[in-house]
């Protein structure tokens, strides 16, 4: 092993210590450490918001620490930036893989290679060439004419892969790769994988797969709450120890819950199918006042519910309502039946930031503040203002620009835009996903008063501590469907982790 | 004010070029002079109001101009086939409308990007007029057809009139209507807007076929100012319609923008023109510092968005 520094020890490819960072006031990653060596498969795992992807950016230098130290290859990287980290060989790989669909496999693999090139002509025979050398010495066999469109999932990754090899990566990032590819294609990764470290590739590898991570990595790096809480052998561990490492918490007892005497069913769900989103036979049923949560791994198809549920993407399953048997099938039917969603995605299906707090807190229900299409702005200032002051908007004045609050508040809004119309069910899709902490404990506040008038509320949440202490029954998702429903007394953290992970919980 | 700052700004430069013409030269601010260049903008000024509300979704009509010449030529053969000059307008309008709702069906239900739908449009309907029409004029009107028999003078005013009842019920309508509020939804946050269960096709829809009724209806008025009317009509119209919504401060990817500032686009364009005739500039100057105001006016957009996502980043 060639070895620069005068330290006996081989250099390691990668050592962060105690890096930090926070987004507007929340702390994404509070101490994240990880030592990576030559040649070896890392995995890193922890539950969804433990700081994974936090870590990987700071790494390929998508973003910048607060604070911390990160040396690559021995070397001390201060100012990092995608382009300083490409060079010092690091390469990832996402879930999705980043391709041109309308170029060639040729062009996909080699343009990053030639953008250091001096010449401005594009040589395509020698393209071709070096593509499929590339492709041949992961060994791999796709034609590198085919446009990379066409390929299937796993091709692309193979394309990814060749992409980074290419570059003389010696730092390859893997982020959930396996998440989209099928047992064998899968098998045949693994193999690049494992071809790939034995030629001294350092391989960092983010799976929620546990079983996948137990046998492929060398080392585990587990991330709790945006700190590194171990780094293990593989060998040494079994998947009951890395649930309990990633769980292991004891934050309890902060959450304003308070016990509503459950009324009459308010929802009814039995066997439902939406194979276009990849749900199957779900079945749940909520009561007036009840909170029930929904847990599970991202992806998991909590989100995807809540969509066919609205009627986003809708299905022709009966559902019962207060014991009337409907189907949904647009978002407006929804709300006319007394539905409410606040979306996952803030700023991409919530708040419309271009308009006042007013106008987005009466958008859907300006029927309640208008007569015969009249709108009435007196009226609605005033159902804006209650509002404010009831959910604690912090805003100069209704009229001021939903864009120009801070995100804890931009939520209230959404939040203030579905109580206006009413609903007897409301659906919370991370609701306190990216808000700061005082915000937070207002918008549980909120939930539980939401039950305590007689809402059935289904909250979705990736934050085990927060369905666990707001939920008073709680459905499980794994691939697609509910696998278990908890009562509030028979959850715990470890339990709803297992069935998350697809694992059986003896009773 | 901070709110109507671009409105003041465009109408502080209007007022700017008033006074430099008001102090430097004779003529400009005569009845004759006023009267003839604001029936010449009428069609400006009405074809914007529906273009504000198609770029307020985030979409863009550039076949207004085609469609323009088309119900220029329907009014006047209508005239011409001994229909009563109202009835003329009528159906001026309704081919219009129906021009409009063809582009605002491709869009809203095929999901075709609007610059290639109606860049289609433009060209085939400019292009099937000039071969059905040969180029030639449409004349032989009958006597009560030109300015509806009106006086020059009564017929101004009814322009004006019209003009500003159009402007009025396009502020209120977007301000105090359930449809307006829809239409700015859409425009700032297409997959928001569904989850509230606003119909977003069916607002691309309307704006695209109020455009196209908008069209018409000008295109009537304007026809019976002259007593031939011309099969090439309209040509650049939809550059100044564009012009005047963008000069007036609506964002062109939709979302925001005002009735108010698109009048003012339209005045400050419309006068720029016959301000450098005045002034003695040469002519050929025209379109290069319509070009500079609409650049200016752009960039001030988007510096001041960009400050915005900086402060609300931070």
């Amino acid at each position: 092993m060639q070895n620069v520094s005068s330290n006996s020890a081989p250099p390691l490819a990668i050592a962060a210590k105690s890096l930090t960072k926070s987004y507007a006031g929340v702390r994404a990653l509070r101490s994240g450490s990880l030592e990576l060596l030559p040649g070896e498969v890392h995995a890193l795992i922890g539950e969804n918001g433990a700081g994974k992807s936090t870590l990987t950016k700071i790494i390929t230098g998508a973003i910048q620490p607060d604070s911390g130290e990160l040396e690559i290859f021995g070397q001390r990287i201060t100012e990092n930036d995608p382009n300083r980290s490409r060079s010092l060989g690091v390469a990832a790989i996402y879930q999705q893989p980043a391709i041109f669909p309308h170029l060639t496999v040729a062009e996909n693999i080699c343009m990053p290679l030639e953008r250091e090139k001096s010449s401005i002509t594009v040589d395509w025979r020698s393209r071709k060439q070096r593509a499929k050398e590339l492709i041949q010495s992961i060994g791999a066999n796709i034609d590198p004419d085919r446009l990379a469109g066409t390929l299937s999932m796993a091709e692309q990754q193979v394309v990814e892969i060749a992409k980074a090899i290419g570059a003389k990566a010696r730092i390859l990032l893997m982020d959930e790769p396996t998440a989209l590819l099928s047992e064998r294609e899968t098998e045949k990764l693994f193999a690049l994988v494992k071809r790939l470290r034995s030629e001294g590739v350092a391989i960092i590898y983010i799976s929620h797969r546990l079983e996948e991570i137990l046998t492929l990595a060398d080392r585990i790096t587990v991330l709790r709450d945006g700190e590194t809480i171990a780094c293990c052998n593989a060998c040494d561990v079994d998947r009951a120890k890395l649930i309990e490492l990633m769980v292991g918490r004891s934050i309890e007892s902060v959450f304003p819950k308070r016990s509503v005497v459950p009324g009459e069913v308010a929802i009814e769900v039995k066997g439902l199918n939406n194979p276009e989103v990849g749900l199957h036979d779900i079945s749940f049923s909520v009561r007036k006042g009840e909170i029930f949560g929904l847990a599970g791994l991202v992806g998991s198809g909590r989100t995807e519910l809540a969509r066919t549920l609205f009627g986003i993407t809708p299905v022709h399953t009966t559902i019962t309502l207060h014991g009337r048997k409907i189907t949904i099938g647009s978002p407006a039917q929804a709300i006319a039946n007394g539905l409410g969603y606040l979306p996952e995605d803030r700023r991409q299906h919530g708040v419309i930031l271009d308009m006042s707090i007013a106008s987005n807190i009466t958008l859907a229900s300006l029927n309640e503040v208008a007569k015969r299409g009249l709108l009435d702005s007196t009226l609605e200032q005033s159902v804006a203002e209650g509002y404010r002051t009831s959910l604690r908007i912090k805003a100069p004045a209704t009229d001021t620009v939903a864009g120009a609050l801070s995100g804890g508040n931009q939520q209230k809004v959404a939040l203030a835009r579905w109580l206006a119309i009413k609903p007897g069910i409301m659906i919370l899709d991370e609701p306190t996903q990216g808000v700061d902490v005082g915000s937070k404990s207002e918008i549980h506040e909120l939930i539980v008063e939401f039950a305590e008038r007689g809402m059935a509320v289904i909250l979705i949440s990736s934050e085990l501590p927060e369905v666990l202490g707001m939920s008073d029954r709680i459905g499980i998702f794994h691939n697609g469907t509910i696998v278990a429903t908890l009562n509030r007394e028979e959850a715990t953290q470890q339990k709803v982790m297992s069935l998350a992970f697809g694992h059986e919980v003896e009773a | 004010m901070k709110a109507y700052a671009r409105e003041l700004a465009v109408a502080a430069t209007i007022l700017l070029v008033l006074a430099l013409l008001a102090t430097t030269t004779h003529g400009f601010f005569t009845v004759d002079n006023l009267s003839d260049l604001f029936l010449a903008n009428v069609p400006v000024l009405i074809v914007s109001l529906g273009m504000t509300l198609i770029i307020l979704t985030g979409q863009i009509d550039i076949s207004v101009g085609s469609v323009f010449a088309v119900c220029s030529i329907v009014t006047g053969v209508a005239a011409r086939a001994g229909l009563p000059v109202l009835v003329a307008m009528l159906i001026a309008s309704v081919v219009g409308a129906l021009l409009g709702s063809f582009n605002g069906a491709l869009v809203a239900w095929m999901r075709m990007p609007s610059i290639v739908v109606t860049l289609a449009s433009m060209v085939a309907i400019r292009d099937g007029l000039r071969w059905q029409t040969q180029g030639a004029w449409v004349g032989d009107l009958p006597g009560s057809f030109q300015r509806f028999g009106l006086s020059q003078t009564i017929y101004t005013v009814l322009m004006l009139v019209i003009a500003a009842l159009l402007v009025v019920v396009f502020i209120v309508g977007l301000r105090y209507f359930r449809g307006g509020r829809n239409i700015f939804a859409t425009g700032s946050n297409e997959a928001a807007a569904r989850i509230l269960g606003i119909d977003t096709n069916r607002v691309l829809f309307s704006v695209f076929a109020i455009t196209g009724l908008l069209t018409g209806f000008s295109a009537a008025l304007n026809a019976v100012r002259f007593n031939q009317i011309p099969s090439n009509s309209g040509i650049g119209l939809e550059l100044k319609t564009i012009a005047a919504v963008a000069v007036g401060g609506a964002t062109i990817t939709g979302g925001s923008g005002t009735i108010a500032g698109t009048v003012l686009g339209v005045v400050l364009l419309g006068i720029i023109g016959p301000a450098l005739t005045f002034l003695g500039v040469s002519a050929y100057w025209e379109r290069a510092i319509q070009g500079l105001i609409i650049l200016a006016a752009v960039s001030v957009n988007v510096l001041s968005h960009y400050r915005r996502r900086q402060v609300s980043h931070a």
